[in-house]
């Protein structure tokens, strides 16, 4: 592994043009200074009350996720392309999960093996033949994205059933701007703040035909011990709609109702920020507490959308995901523009093979798995682990699947002992309506804080940044 | 509004008063007991707090004897009792999460900032002196959520099931205060009433703050039956249970005008709001002035149930 690409300095040291005032400005600040703001951020962060929760970890029941007050910053002709790369992705995924619910054309021709599909335990046959309003069922993606040179961008994972994330994405730059307005007035940088009313736009336009023109969306959490909550009511209160649970709604006749003070009351969308399984315990999980019973019948009624769809899963899992440029030219006739990271499905032998050969140099993760749990990272391993991991993937290959451990770019963030690279991945958030896709300019950036770690996951110890796409 | 949010208010408005109303519990108690034994009697008033504070049944569960240790962590910091300061707040804040996006940055900014402060003083204070600031910290931080829930929030249905919760928890607490001390307040004590009692009484004014407004509202020395008209009848003392209800039938009123319906929550209140201003102390002593405050607790449970049937589930 070479060594990796400086978004501010490149390969070799030669300062980027799109971070010439940061780096000037960087050059006159006073080390103090720049302590002092990142001290104060966390004061902020901490009495906005933005934390999350670690599963696993009783200790630290709420935990602020590090914020680094050095944006990362993107030109205008680097979004372009990757904004065209992440149209492209989300419209074949849609069409991807269109037609394994329905025709199933891309089974018959062979491209995705069918086993992929129906022995996936996130496949829903309920969705079987269901309609769903303008045949959106990914509403919301999180479009995993690293970068490892000037010119190159992988696409990571797709994530298109409940990706988080976009609060920090809205939070950041609000700090970013109280913090540092003198360097806001540097630059020409695009607005994110529009994010919520696009969501909302989005929402309403997906509403079941039979409802009034101005429908009623909800935001369907898990609950205040949800790792994600803080976002859940971020978003509800930014949307201008109701934080419901479970136990808020019900379902009569098909229809879905509120508990409300003045009785009950329709709801024609649901953004729901609660996973499959636990959606409807008549349905799915019949030991969910969190869900409403009768809520999938009302669905496949038709007489209410879920945001995102039911059964979107079959889409993001990591074995799918090596077959995404596939999937982009069966539906889109289309060279996919964002390029995938190669990748090695266990469950071929051949490539199991090279993987066991390989273990010391390639990144092995679980198919299912989200959040950087249960991963093996070859090269930062010791022989032991590596071994423990050998016997695992041994036992269960199409559990896993391999890729090249990635040199991710790296941008200047505040550690320690000082201004140094540290690596970073993006997460844009890609709106799908029945009018157009939309993409709010940027995303999260997420750093690994550690020196060299290319961990970047929140749970792992990772941290934030602002993320500036330059305008023209 | 959902049901869940205004339940969730209703109760975050119940523990942060709740939480005030034992910290002034302590601080009484804590003065009580520094007195001499021939001030006040051999009364064991750490006993009186843990009734006062109405969990004297939970608290026999867990200790043999109430004393300043035992009542402290019982009343203060322990986490086996429910009602406890620090699981009041901690509750308070678990209300306030659920419903963040029905408070304003000022309301949270308050409530999430005793929270973690409440972390400093952890199982309990070093000293006397931390403890008492311990208790004038609670209080401060009642004060401002309070405030700022005044100060900040729109006049609509959220700010009023959040002063619905006030009210019915702090008419409560008065009338909690009265069941216990009732005693001390009959007329025919008036004759034995040494300086004994003389510190009993300022007691108890001093637990609904109200010392300082007895003398303006009277203009005469301590006398147990104007304390107890004091904390029913008079309108003007923001605790005494004639205001709780006034503010109860108001904040009803404005639910039901926006609502566009009345039904038995406003109905009750009113009736215990008529029953308190047809009423004349002569008359209650008459009738038996314990036997008042145990009907007014019933009817305010009452009331609370029905607040919850007609909006909170």
């Amino acid at each position: 592994m070479g060594p990796a690409f400086d978004e501010m300095n490149g390969s070799d040291g030669a300062l980027r043009p799109s971070y010439a005032e940061l780096s000037r400005w960087l050059r006159d600040i006073p080390p103090d200074v720049l302590d002092y703001r990142r001290r104060e951020a966390e004061l902020l962060f901490r009495r906005i009350g933005i934390t999350f929760a670690v599963y696993g970890d009783s200790d630290a029941q709420e935990r602020l996720i590090p914020f680094d007050v050095l944006p990362r910053i993107l030109s205008a002709a680097e979004w372009d392309v990757l904004r065209a790369g992440l149209e492209q992705r989300v419209r074949a995924i849609n069409a991807y999960i269109h037609d394994v619910y329905s025709r199933r054309e891309i089974l018959k021709a062979g491209v995705v093996p069918e086993d992929l599909v129906f022995q996936n335990p996130v496949f829903r046959p309920e969705m079987n033949g269901q309609r769903v309003p303008h045949d959106i069922y990914v509403h919301v993606a999180g479009i995993d994205v690293v970068r490892v040179d000037a010119d190159t961008f992988y696409v990571l994972e797709d994530n298109a059933r409940t990706p988080s994330g976009v609060s920090y994405m809205l939070e950041n730059r609000e700090i970013m701007l109280r913090l540092f307005p003198e360097l806001f007035s540097r630059h020409r940088i695009a607005p994110v703040e529009n994010y919520p009313d696009e969501l909302l736009a989005t929402l309403k336009s997906v509403a079941p035909s039979t409802a009034s023109a101005d429908p009623t969306v909800v935001l369907l959490t898990p609950g205040v011990y949800n790792s994600a909550y803080y976002e859940h009511s971020f978003l509800a209160d930014k949307l201008g709609v109701e934080l419901v649970e479970g136990r808020d709604l019900f379902v009569k006749n098909n229809i879905v109702y509120m508990r409300t003070t003045t009785g009950p009351q329709r709801v024609d969308v649901i953004y729901r920020r609660i996973d499959d399984d636990f959606l409807d315990p008549l349905a799915f999980r019949p030991d969910s507490a969190l869900g409403v019973p009768g809520i999938m019948s009302a669905y496949q009624a038709g007489h209410v959308t879920l945001a995102n769809a039911v059964g979107t899963g079959v889409a993001d899992d990591k074995a799918v995901y090596s077959y995404m440029p596939a999937i982009i030219k069966f539906y889109l006739g289309e060279e996919p523009r964002l390029k995938n990271v190669p990748t090695w499905r266990c469950r071929e032998p051949e490539h199991l093979a090279y993987v066991l050969d390989h273990l010391d140099e390639l990144v092995v993760k679980e198919v299912h798995g989200s959040g950087g749990y249960g991963m093996l990272i070859g090269p930062k391993a010791d022989k032991a682990t590596i071994a423990a991991f050998r016997a695992k993937l041994k036992y269960d290959p199409k559990n896993f699947v391999a890729q090249p451990t990635l040199a991710l770019s790296t941008t200047p963030t505040c550690v320690e002992e000082g201004v140094a690279p540290r690596h970073v991945d993006l997460r844009p958030f890609v709106l799908t309506g029945r009018d157009r896709i939309r993409i709010v300019p940027g995303g999260l950036t997420r750093v690994a804080m550690k020196k060299g770690s290319l961990v970047v996951n929140s749970s792992q110890g990772g941290g934030t940044k602002d993320t500036w796409v330059l305008d023209r | 509004m959902l049901s869940r949010t205004a339940d969730n208010l209703y109760w975050l408005a119940r523990y942060v008063e709740r939480a005030e109303y034992l910290a002034r519990i302590m601080e009484v108690t804590h003065r009580l007991t520094t007195l001499p034994l021939a001030y006040v009697g051999a009364t064991n008033e750490w006993e009186s707090a843990v009734a006062t504070a109405g969990c004297a049944h939970a608290f026999s569960t867990y200790y043999q004897e109430a004393n300043e240790e035992t009542v402290t962590e019982f009343l203060c910091f322990s986490s086996a009792n429910p009602s406890s300061i620090r699981n009041c707040f901690e509750l308070a804040r678990t209300n306030a999460r659920a419903v963040r996006t029905a408070l304003t940055v000022e309301m949270w900014d308050a409530i999430n900032g005793a929270w973690l402060e409440l972390k400093r003083f952890g199982n309990g204070p070093s000293s006397r002196e931390e403890f008492i600031r311990f208790l004038r910290w609670v209080q401060e931080s009642s004060l401002r959520f309070d405030g700022s829930a005044y100060r900040t929030m729109l006049r609509n249905d959220a700010y009023w099931f959040s002063r619905l919760g006030v009210y019915l928890e702090r008419a409560d607490n008065t009338a909690r205060i009265l069941d216990v001390k009732y005693h001390l307040l009959l007329p025919a004590n008036e004759r034995v009433g040494g300086p004994l009692d003389y510190f009993q009484w300022s007691a108890i004014l001093r637990s609904v703050s109200a010392l300082t407004a007895y003398h303006w509202v009277y203009r005469e020395s301590v006398k147990p039956w104007l304390i107890a008209d004091l904390l029913i009848l008079k309108d003007e003392l923001p605790r005494s249970l004639a205001a709780c209800y006034g503010n109860l039938v108001q904040n009803l009123d404005y639910i039901a005008r926006a609502y566009g319906r009345q039904g038995p929550a406003q109905r009750q209140a009113r009736a215990t709001r008529t029953k308190i201003e047809n009423s004349r102390m002569e008359e209650i002593f008459q009738r038996g002035l314990h036997e008042f405050i145990e009907e007014f607790i019933a009817a305010n449970h009452r009331l609370g149930a029905a607040i919850a049937e007609q909006y909170l589930v």
